[in-house]
């Protein structure tokens, strides 16, 4: 299988590799915004590949980890209570979060069930019409539009005992918030590809104008990345600044319609925390007024939460960025993705969670 | 978790009043949602994220990205069944 063994091919890896070192003239700072890529870098030792050419910066994107704590914390008290099914995707219950994670409610006869997707929540609610199954919501805009299908089902059906306890986030404005901070080192951005096959690229069209940076849709496999940084690195020699589209089997300049109107039809903008962020304005998701039915901090008064994160954890800092994991005194010792300080360690595309599993060698413990 | 998987249409049901398809991710079938392709026909391959298809995929392109993800160990993780509810398909 020809096309098969030449994307897996490391020999083109490695040409690709040379190519792009080759005609670097400086080491250029790029990011990859999301955390399925950060995965792939790591894995398959890309950052290395590329030598002093090119420095991989991780981005934001990871959902998991971009939760607030207090989210975090509130769905806790969620699962606590008597008649509630906390369901939920399975990265998130050992995820910590001011004093426990939902894994320990669980642990501790709350009700808590994992599932692959939404729709296994709707099934539990149709199953159980005595229990108010809240489905933990977090995710980006890959994965809003399956949250609103679920809940214009459950409207459908009439269902009273379904919600969602939402918590999504949206790319763009986090890369605007990270190229008008005065610490912004980054230079050319790898779009995530999942989040375009649904939103299409106009909006990175539209960052890409007004900060003159080149931006490339990128893929999740080796070849995919090394050729979007191959992409980024000849705009940026060329001293060009375009939205370009590496991933093109997936993903169109508009995107997904019927996906966007499903989202548009629940959701409206809001602005939302960013884990390790703060808050970033007009950048969530959350139902819309005449879904209230299906929202769970309207059907629940679950009260004000006082979160706090560890104090040694620096998440705030890799999460945008600013640090490596390795930079971190906890990293690999008091922070293990068995006992996380923070959510970047929990998650398989948390940042650390990556460089604990690929990277480990580089700190001396 | 934005991973998105392409498998492909072994068939079709309508299930709870939305278009579902029986998708094949090598040796697992699962139900997916297919409200957001209505285009996607048979043996056409879509890239599904938490069982709801976002895209019609060129097949070639499909394959050899499947037998990566495969060689990376993460399809077997990603499709594990629900603890809440066991896959009748699978």
């Amino acid at each position: 299988m020809k096309y098969l063994d030449e994307y897996r091919d490391g020999r083109i890896a490695r040409a690709l590799a040379a190519d792009i070192r080759e005609k670097s003239t400086r080491p250029w700072v790029l990011m990859e915004i999301c955390g399925g890529q950060t995965h792939t870098l790591m894995r398959y030792g890309i950052d290395e590949l590329l030598g002093e050419s090119v420095q991989l910066v991780h981005g934001p994107g990871c959902p998991v980890c971009v939760t607030p704590l207090e989210t975090i914390d509130r769905a806790i008290a969620l699962a606590r209570r008597p008649g509630v099914t906390l369901v939920s995707y399975g990265d998130m219950l050992r995820v910590p979060g001011s004093e426990t994670d939902l894994f320990h409610v669980k642990s501790e006869g709350g009700d808590v069930r994992i599932v692959y997707s939404p729709l296994a929540a709707l099934d539990l609610a149709r199953t159980m019409p005595g229990r108010q199954v809240v489905f933990f919501a977090i995710g980006f805009e890959t994965t809003a539009p399956a949250h609103a299908m679920t809940v214009l089902q459950a409207a459908r059906e009439g269902l009273s005992n379904f919600s969602l306890l939402s918590s999504h986030v949206l790319v763009p404005p986090a890369i605007r918030l990270l190229l008008g901070s005065p610490h912004n080192r980054v230079q050319g951005f790898i779009a995530p590809g999942h989040v375009c096959t649904v939103m299409g690229y106009a909006e990175y069209a539209e960052l890409v104008r007004e900060f003159r940076v080149p931006i490339v849709v990128g893929g999740f496999e080796p070849l995919d990345l090394l050729e979007a940084i191959a992409m980024l690195v000849a705009q940026l020699e060329a001293g060009r600044a375009e939205a370009e589209n590496q991933y093109t089997r997936s993903v169109t300049y508009e995107g997904n319609r019927p996906a966007q109107a499903a989202v548009e039809r629940v959701f409206e903008v809001c602005d939302q925390k960013w884990r390790g962020i703060g808050p970033i304005a007009q950048s969530g998701l959350r139902p819309r007024p005449e879904f209230a039915a299906f929202d769970a901090e309207r059907i629940f008064n679950i009260g004000e939460m006082h979160s706090e994160e560890p104090p040694e954890c620096i998440s705030a800092l890799v999460l945008q960025g600013l640090r490596k994991p390795t930079d971190c005194t906890a990293f690999g010792t008091r922070c293990t993705p068995e006992k996380p300080l923070g959510a970047p360690m929990v998650s398989s595309e948390g940042a650390c969670a990556a460089y604990y599993q690929y990277r480990r060698h580089l700190v001396t413990l | 978790m934005c991973l998105a998987i392409p498998g492909k249409i072994v068939g079709f049901e309508e299930r709870d009043g939305s278009r579902t398809g029986r998708v094949q991710f090598g040796g697992i079938v699962k139900q997916v949602c297919l409200d957001f392709v209505p285009e996607a026909a048979l043996d056409d391959y879509v890239l599904v994220h938490v069982g709801f298809a976002l895209t019609v995929v060129d097949r070639e392109e499909a394959e050899k990205t499947y037998a990566l993800l495969e060689s990376m160990g993460m399809l077997a993780e990603d499709l594990r069944p629900d603890p809440a509810k066991p896959e009748k398909s699978s």
